[in-house]
């Protein structure tokens, strides 16, 4: 299987991500190498075999439901770049 | 012998006989850090200063730990400081918060001597990925200290920090402690929490210890394990003293060896140096048999596709709105998402983006993501079967020495081969330690991997110290800063 | 072909906030409102480092919505990330459920044209809520207050079983008097609490396949639905009935024009690259969880129902109004244990209160009094303390500053004048006053009673019981 300049472009904007046209053959290319060293994978056995998201097996971790209140509005937003009216600003969306 | 070559607990006993007072040992980092770090390069931001004062207001040693230095990976939240990842991204972000390992070493008053260099988002095998710098092995400064705690382990190294925090994503304490001859411990996946600790791959992250010896990782553990309420994964389970499991006794351990990490891929004296190892603990009573651990392939694929589908999750959030790089380049919506993230990400990290969004995209997931997940659970199957019959399993750490910088950072899957033997430990959520064994011919230290079961840390911390003990690697060699 | 020809189908994806006290993954208030990012933390301001913990309560109450609508509780669930970009969504992924949602297979009856008729539920899913986008002063730019953020929300998804706006209405009043009931989610459809994403498609009557659809998202009210739906049929109709396509995309109904506009470029395709969350751990239900959730849930409408018409003899139309929500319900009980007069609270939540309600725009859920001062009003109305006209006054004051209306009428010193030497000063007083109502009574216009017992009532502000004037006129009129 081949990766296409078609393929990398619509996987670049999904993780939004920009790549010039003179990059595009080199993430290709990555790619494609990943892909094709991952490919050992195809060779082993699944059957009945359920996955592992990770490796605890703990379940029903919860919290309470009692406020606790963070209570510093501004060392949220001291790292913003650019803010209005105690709000993080960016161009305005329709 | 100079404050900073000692160990943490030969510091502490120092302390205890009143020989030193706890500005005595500042100083001594700092000085060193004046001296070596314009060689090493192994600091993000160094907090001298800081340090400094804060030891002045520390009177009374009310806990153990009191007034002790410690270097911290630039991926940890310390509250009021910059918290980098080493990436361009981050540059300027101050960390609202503390960490969990954070406040865990406040309570105990302990000193932040800076945050420590790494690859971008802890991605690499050599912190050549950093945005700021290169570290340097101390041992040789042409070299790579490994990654991605490479500023973690070089800072132990070069005696710039007592000891340090570091990751482990798929071999990022290991790898380079094994490079940088120090011990790096990378606890069970939940032992310690990772609050704070800004992901790269959820579900195979963990902090853990860079030590210059066995006892100080058993030391650091106990400061930074346990069970955590803002941590879902972290482990309820009862807390330990790991300095407890420090003996030197390895009669009838069962210790297997995989023959698998001793193939193709492994440098001959790094081979010869963890089979003289192994010959060591057969003469201290240990059983060595070999076993098979056919996975070694799989692994790393199953580890590339799990941490990078996490990882272009995780690393969403950097949008450039609420922190972080924002481009100067934008007039809509649209060109902040992208023009930040295309400029403030390294292309590692562009890359890794690039595969983990692939293999999560529509027509893909089954193939890649899902079959990898599946293919963790064999993996995990595998070592349940192996610790049926042995108590420790025994590897090199990395493939290679510490090699020159730049002879591998423009070939990305050459450098993944550096996690070859570190990876499936982080996919079974194992436990495992690497110390330093021995030297090749150019001087350059060589590490081995002890794996043991879930949580129990103790085993093959005592297996370590037993084998420390022996042959007194810290005595014998150090770093001698080759230019 | 016509109109008529064709058949409507429908499918709603329905969010509505849980009520309660803290987000699902931190431990921020979800009240509504407050001052820009001050329910904020740095979990769901998604600072590097942070991890989610999840609320308790918000399991309980997902559990709780799908055993009130007939639906299969799993017995292993999980969380999964739904990625995308957004700046209200600042983690960039929502974390929500795709294969394994806590309830699934459920219905909800509802009678169309009095026949029952079951909506089938696919499922229902725990999820975090976004935050907001405001926009500055100066319309130059947006801003994002992430106080929303975090705040649960269980999305309720049915099969495609409606057929006609009404039936829409009548699906979403059911369930919204539901989770009412069993006071999972306060519904506050002006706030936000309970939103809707509407998926409208045609197809010509005894055809088997779903015509392609399309969706409108996030409404939250039900006239703009209703509306929307038949709008949108209507227009489907039309494009199929010029030979035309429809595009499945996702439209915006604009309320003002009454049309729905085309919202998003279409090559735009969603991939939101769902998978399990690694930050939390799987959920198991057990069979004596699911048991102990069943047996906390509150008396359901139906059986209240039943209840008002055979213990209160009320119509069924009283009882159908007072049903439809939980608040009209409650005061109704409240109210009537008091004053022991069913058919007058009914009236009154009917009528006048009702009327208030919509004069100002509040819910059922606004009203501020208690149900013991409603049944107290009752009461001082069934004693003669005072009359009815003066009873509305005194509940427009208890909507105004609530406080019990005893209080109320002894301020104002609206109290009733029964004692029957004072009415007879009035009597006479306005009898002497108005000689050509006397002339006309005698002369055999029995209307005029009624003329001078306003009279009486305009002399006494309102305060004179008017049985006893009727009476007493009708005495003095006679001698």
């Amino acid at each position: 299987m081949v990766v296409s300049k078609e393929e990398i472009l619509h996987i670049a904007k999904l993780a939004d991500l920009n790549i010039k046209d003179d990059e595009i053959d080199e993430y290709a290319k990555n790619l494609q190498d990943i892909l094709n060293f991952v490919d050992v994978l195809n060779s082993v056995d699944t059957q009945n075999i359920k996955e592992s998201i990770g490796t605890v097996n703990n379940s029903n971790v919860f919290r309470k439901d009692e406020i606790k209140e963070f209570g510093d509005r501004d060392i949220l937003l001291q790292n913003a770049p650019e803010q209005e009216d105690n709000m993080f600003k960016i161009p305005k969306v329709i | 012998m100079e404050l900073y070559e000692l160990t943490v607990h030969e510091l502490l006993e120092k302390l205890d006989n009143n020989e030193i007072c706890l500005e005595d040992i500042t100083k001594s980092y700092v000085d060193r850090i004046n001296d070596k770090e314009k060689d090493v390069q192994a600091f993000v931001s160094i907090s001298d200063k800081e340090a400094l004062e804060k030891v002045k207001t520390i009177k009374e040693r009310k806990t153990k730990f009191a007034g002790i230095p410690i270097g911290i990976k630039d991926n940890m939240c310390i509250k009021g400081t910059k918290t980098t990842c080493s990436s361009k991204m981050l540059e300027n972000f101050v960390a609202p918060y503390n960490a969990t390992v954070i406040d865990k070493l406040d309570k105990e008053n302990m000193i932040y001597l800076g945050k420590l260099n790494m690859d971008e988002f802890a991605m690499g095998a050599s912190t050549e990925y950093s945005a700021f710098k290169k570290t340097k092995n101390p041992w040789n400064l042409n070299t790579v200290p490994g990654g991605s705690s490479g500023g973690s382990a070089a800072a132990v190294a070069a005696s710039m920090v007592p000891w340090a925090l570091g990751s482990d994503t798929g071999g990022s304490i290991r790898q380079p402690s094994s490079l940088c001859g120090v011990v790096g411990l990378k606890p069970t996946y939940g032992l310690v929490s990772r609050y704070g600790l800004v992901a790269f791959a959820s579900s195979l992250d963990q902090i853990g210890p860079i030590t210059k010896d066995v006892t100080d990782s058993a030391m650091l553990l106990n400061l930074i394990a346990g069970h955590d309420e803002k941590d879902s994964t972290s482990v309820d389970n009862q807390i330990k003293d790991y300095t407890k499991a420090l003996k030197e006794d390895v009669k009838g351990l069962r210790i297997g060896v995989p023959k698998e990490y001793f193939g193709d891929g492994i440098n001959e004296e790094v081979k010869t140096t963890v089979k003289e190892a192994i010959k060591k603990y057969e003469e201290m009573g240990a059983i060595i048999e070999e076993c098979s651990l056919d996975i070694a392939d799989e692994s790393l694929a199953v580890y590339y596709i799990i941490a990078c589908a996490e990882a272009s999750s995780n690393l969403g959030r950097f949008d450039g709105i609420r922190y972080g790089y924002r481009t100067k380049n934008f007039t809509s919506l649209k060109d902040i998402y992208r023009n930040s993230r295309s400029e403030g990400f390294g292309a590692e990290v562009k890359r890794r983006i690039i595969l983990g969004t692939y293999v999560l995209s529509s027509g893909y997931y089954d193939a890649y993501y899902k079959k990898a997940l599946k293919v963790r659970t064999i993996i995990r199957q595998e070592f349940e079967k192996l610790f049926k019959k042995y108590d420790v399993l025994l590897t090199p750490t990395s493939p290679t020495v510490a090699y020159e910088i730049g002879s591998k950072s423009n070939n990305p899957l050459e450098m993944y081969l550096a996690d070859l033997c570190t990876v499936t430990v982080n996919i079974a959520g194992l436990p495992g330690i690497s110390i330093p064994c021995g030297v090749d011919k150019a001087g350059m230290p060589i590490g081995m991997q002890l794996i043991g079961k879930h949580f129990d840390e103790e085993t093959i911390l005592r297996a370590a110290f037993t084998y420390e003990q022996a042959i007194k690697f810290r005595e014998n060699q150090k770093p001698e800063f080759k230019m | 072909m016509s109109r008529e020809d064709y058949e409507i189908v429908i499918g709603l994806e329905v969010h509505s906030e849980l009520s309660t006290k803290t987000k699902i993954f931190c431990s921020c208030p979800t009240e509504f409102g407050g001052e820009p990012n001050t329910h904020c933390c740095p979990v769901c301001m998604a600072m590097p480092g942070t991890l989610p913990v999840l609320n308790e309560k918000v399991v309980e109450y997902a559990i709780k919505a799908g055993l009130a609508t007939n639906c299969k509780i799993a017995d292993i669930s999980k969380n999964d990330r739904k990625n995308y970009f957004y700046p209200d969504l600042p983690k960039a992924y929502q974390i929500s459920q795709y294969d394994m949602p806590l309830c699934e297979h459920g219905y909800i009856e509802i009678e169309v044209d009095g026949e029952k008729k079951k909506i089938g539920l696919t499922r229902i899913h725990i999820e975090e809520d976004a935050g907001k986008l405001n926009h500055d002063d100066y319309g130059r730019g947006s801003l994002v207050d992430l106080n929303r953020a975090g705040v649960p929300l269980i999305e309720i998804v049915s099969e495609p079983d409606l057929r006609s706006s009404e039936e829409v209405d009548l699906y979403l009043k059911k369930l919204k008097s539901i989770l009412e009931y069993i006071e999972v989610s306060d519904c506050k459809m002006q706030e936000g609490s309970l939103r809707a994403d509407v998926n409208v498609s045609v197809r010509k009557k005894g055809q088997k396949e779903f015509g392609i659809r399309t969706e409108m998202k996030n409404m939250n009210s039900f006239r703009s639905i209703v509306r929307a739906i038949d709008y949108e049929a209507e227009r489907q109709i039309e494009v199929l009935e010029n030979g035309g396509k429809i595009d499945q995309e996702t439209l915006r109904w604009d309320d003002v024009s009454g049309k729905t506009f085309s919202m998003r470029d279409k090559e735009d395709a969603q991939d939101y690259r769902y998978f399990p969350d690694p930050d939390l751990v799987t959920i198991r239900i057990s069979e004596e969880m699911k048991e102990n959730i069943r047996k906390s849930l509150p008396e359901m409408p139906e059986s209240r129902k039943k209840r008002y018409i055979e213990e209160f003899k009320l119509p069924e139309y009283d009882s159908n109004i007072l049903i439809s929500s939980k608040y009209f319900s409650d005061l109704f009980e409240g109210a009537t244990k008091v004053c022991n007069n069913p058919k007058a609270v009914s009236n009154w939540i009917m009528t006048d209160i009702t009327k208030e309600l919509n004069e100002k725009e509040l819910e059922p859920s606004d009203i501020p009094f208690t149900s013991e001062q409603l049944g107290n009003l009752v009461v001082l109305i069934d004693k003669g303390t005072i009359s009815s006209s003066i009873a509305k006054k005194v509940l427009q004051e208890m909507f105004e500053n609530p406080r019990e209306p005893q209080k109320i009428i002894e301020e104002k010193g609206w109290v009733q004048i029964s004692d029957e030497g004072a009415i007879k000063e009035v009597v006479l007083k306005v009898l002497e006053a108005n000689p050509q109502s006397v002339a006309d009574f005698k002369a055999g216009k029995d209307k005029a009673v009624g003329f001078l017992v306003g009279q009486a009532m305009k002399e006494t502000r309102g305060k004179a019981n008017p049985q006893m004037l009727n009476k007493m006129f009708l005495e003095e009129l006679k001698k």
